[in-house]
């Protein structure tokens, strides 16, 4: 791995790895990615956040679905761990709660394949520093 | 790709749907389906939007239309005005309370605006186990910008405008604390983090931690900057694995990115972290006691002076801050002083994260700017109490806190506010609690967990805070008399004063603030021999109403004393004397002939 030499290094690998969190952010219709986020802090884990990522991993590859699945610190909704954030291609983020494999299951079919929202979803009440 | 063109999201969180929310998704769905809409407009039952005051709550989008105070008759306006004239029911909006105007986007609501996310900024957002993504966030750009445009005092500077304030309890101005430190002469000196969260209730240090361990990591390089400091520790409970395990991994991709380690950005500058772990002690939240801790030495509080700051880690210059304070160190050096001190109120900058916990629907992690009132966090943000019953006390600041009471609900929050109602900010653990929570018996919880941490170094902590519990014991065993109310109080005052170390200093204080605000409980108990939140076991007495009891005999079979004794079809009776209140007969009685006295 490279070392970062300087500030400007950071700079410019910022610029870099921006596009690639972008795809989170904005959404990048092109490539098609659905973005999910599994929280995993603690509380999640515990109500078993880690067998619905394996589910989700394992199956969005078996369905062809072309997918980043990432993990996430506490998203703050622990009362409805297991949680997942997903980010299709040019719409907001959604957030699912109590998702076990079964809700996991009918999140890929019918959301993530034909954006049909479904049951459970959290709603987003806080706003992150970027923009302010 | 959506082969719908509208959504409509109905709140099923428990206080709607206790307000019929699943009827009116119902009603929705057949009024669609009459005009022939459910291909086009979807209706969908999501989580709690935390508005519960002003539910049910229904939401339209793609326009963000809040509904609120939906009815199931309201269905068919909805359907005709809304999706097919495209219309909104004005009667059907929010009004802002303050205001006074409708509010039809739901982004421009108060309540949706109400948290903010600066510590917590990348947690839940990030993979908090790749350093790329960190950096894609503007991670360690503060701290190449402080090490090639800034002085350490410079820096210094900034923190101190920025009037960020310790956040794990204290509040002592963190600017102040790098100053003193940066001031003291030494040929080693050292940064260490407090991750020992040890308060009951609390868990925002360990999400910090498990969420985006470098934001911690590139603070604790600023603060070796500002002080002079080439090594850092992190002082982390054992019982934390996965806190420990991602900041390992945080901290080897910063090595290998020369983030951490020698000549960071061709600076010069030097800075590289080591884990310490404790064993979960409580008093090793408190500075002194956590650097002997570190040391290898029991973890027992000293006096002060001399301060860390002067003689602290191996008897060199050290400077301590919490998870949390840390946290918010890079978007300072990033935004400016000037934005954060915009933020909060006047004596109080910032956010703060609280772990809300206990009777309230939305359990989780917020973090809301200085100033919000506890009204606006359990009511609105938390989604007010469990079960529809009705508030009664918030514990804030953990066992060096105090009970807060209905009174106290409209105090904006600081550190100076929660202070002067009794209380205080501590870590940011919010325990909310219901009609059901007897007051003595809470005090008495906090006491036993204060009795079970007191290292045993000074006598007050040592012998009285269990002299304390014995005197609540004999309370809520009906054995109290009111010279022993006395006595709490006296105790405690006497404890407060002589105690070593902020752990005894404080640990009387949900004695004082429930005798303070809910003395009458207390007088309950000693006078009336009765416990009013019915959770004395002592005190509480199960009989048979003779009159409902058909004789059953479930009660009897299933009582594991054989206190219930009588004829099958007969009504049974108690003997008290020997009952030991486990209450499996009143769980079995299937006809409430059972009661609690």
């Amino acid at each position: 791995m490279t070392k970062v030499k300087s500030l400007a290094d950071l700079k410019k690998m910022k610029e870099t790895l921006q596009s690639k969190i972008d795809l989170r952010e904005k959404g990048d219709s092109a490539e098609n990615l659905v973005q999910i986020k599994v929280a995993m802090a603690t509380c999640g884990i515990a109500s078993g956040a880690k067998n619905v990522m394996d589910f989700l991993l394992e199956e969005l590859e078996k369905r062809g679905v072309n997918a980043v699945v990432t993990q996430t610190g506490c998203m703050g909704y622990c009362y409805a761990e297991p949680t997942i954030e997903v980010k299709l291609p040019n719409a907001d983020p959604v957030v699912f709660g109590y998702v076990d494999t079964k809700k996991a299951d009918e999140i890929i079919e019918k959301y993530i394949k034909n954006g049909e929202l479904v049951d459970g979803i959290i709603p987003v009440n806080y706003e992150s520093i970027d923009n302010k | 790709m959506s082969k719908y063109k509208m959504h409509l999201l109905i709140c099923g969180g428990t206080g709607c749907k206790a307000s019929a929310s699943d009827a009116i998704a119902e009603k929705l769905k057949a009024e669609l389906a009459a005009n022939n809409l459910q291909e086009d407009v979807q209706v969908i039952l999501t989580g709690c939007f935390g508005f519960c005051e002003k539910g049910p709550i229904v939401k339209v989008l793609p326009d963000n239309t809040f509904y609120t105070q939906v009815k199931p008759e309201d269905a068919s306006e909805i359907v005709k005005e809304h999706v097919i004239k495209g219309r909104k029911v004005e009667r059907l909006l929010y009004i802002d309370p303050t205001k006074k105007e409708t509010i039809e986007d739901s982004k421009q609501m108060g309540f949706y605006r109400k948290q903010m996310r600066i510590a917590l900024r990348n947690c839940g957002f990030i993979n908090p186990e790749n350093i790329d993504e960190y950096i894609a966030r503007d991670g360690y750009q503060a701290l190449g910008k402080v090490l090639t445009e800034y002085t350490p005092q410079e820096t210094i500077e900034v923190i101190k405008k920025s009037g960020l304030r310790g956040r794990g309890g204290g509040g002592f101005p963190t600017g102040l604390k790098w100053e003193i430190a940066s001031k003291n002469q030494a040929d080693q000196k050292y940064v260490v983090c407090n991750a020992d969260e040890g308060d009951p209730g609390a868990f925002m240090d360990r999400s910090i931690l498990e969420g985006d361990p470098h934001s911690v990591i590139e603070a604790m390089a600023i603060c070796g900057y500002c002080i002079g400091a080439s090594k850092g520790l992190i002082y982390i409970r054992a019982e934390y694995p996965l806190a420990i395990n991602r900041l390992k991994i945080a901290i080897e991709q910063a090595r290998e990115y020369g983030l951490l380690g020698n000549d960071i950005f061709g600076t010069g500058f030097s800075f590289d972290l080591e884990l310490r772990y404790g064993a979960g002690a409580f008093v090793c939240g408190e500075e002194t006691a956590l650097i002997h801790s570190m040391e290898g030495l029991r973890g027992e509080p000293s006096n002060k002076p001399p301060y860390p700051a002067q003689s602290g880690y191996m008897g060199k210059p050290t400077n301590v801050n919490n998870v949390e304070t840390y946290a918010n160190v890079p978007p300072i050096i990033l935004k400016g002083a000037d934005w954060y001190s915009s933020i909060g109120t006047e004596k109080s900058k910032g956010t703060k994260v609280f772990a809300l916990a206990g009777k309230i629907n939305n359990v989780g992690l917020i973090e809301v700017p200085m100033g919000i009132t506890l009204r606006e966090v359990i009511f609105e943000i938390g989604g007010g109490i469990k079960n529809g019953k009705k508030f009664k006390a918030v514990q804030t600041g953990g066992p060096s806190g105090g009970c807060l009471t209905e009174s106290h609900l409209d105090t904006p929050i600081d550190f100076d506010n929660l202070v002067a109602a009794g209380s205080m900010m501590g870590s940011g653990g919010m325990i909310v609690m219901d009609e059901d929570d007897c007051m003595v018996s809470v005090a008495k919880f906090y006491l036993d967990f204060t009795v079970e941490e007191s290292c045993g170094k000074c006598s007050p902590c040592r012998i009285g805070n269990k002299r304390l519990y014995e005197l609540l014991d004999r309370i809520t065993k009906g054995e109290g008399t009111m010279e022993d109310l006395e006595r709490l109080r006296n105790l405690s005052q006497v404890i407060k004063d002589t105690s070593l170390c902020g752990l005894g200093q404080t640990s009387p204080n949900p004695v004082l603030s429930t005798l303070d605000n809910f003395y009458d409980e207390y007088v309950a108990h000693v006078e009336d021999k009765k416990c009013p939140a019915g959770q004395c076991k002592s005190l509480m007495k199960y009989v048979i109403d003779p009159e409902a009891c058909v004789g059953c005999t479930a009660c009897a079979r299933n009582c594991p004393v054989n206190a219930i004794s009588g004829e099958r079809k007969k009504p049974h009776e108690i003997n008290t004397a020997i009952c030991i209140k486990c209450g499996a007969c009143y769980e079995k009685c299937k006809f409430d002939a059972i009661s609690i006295k």
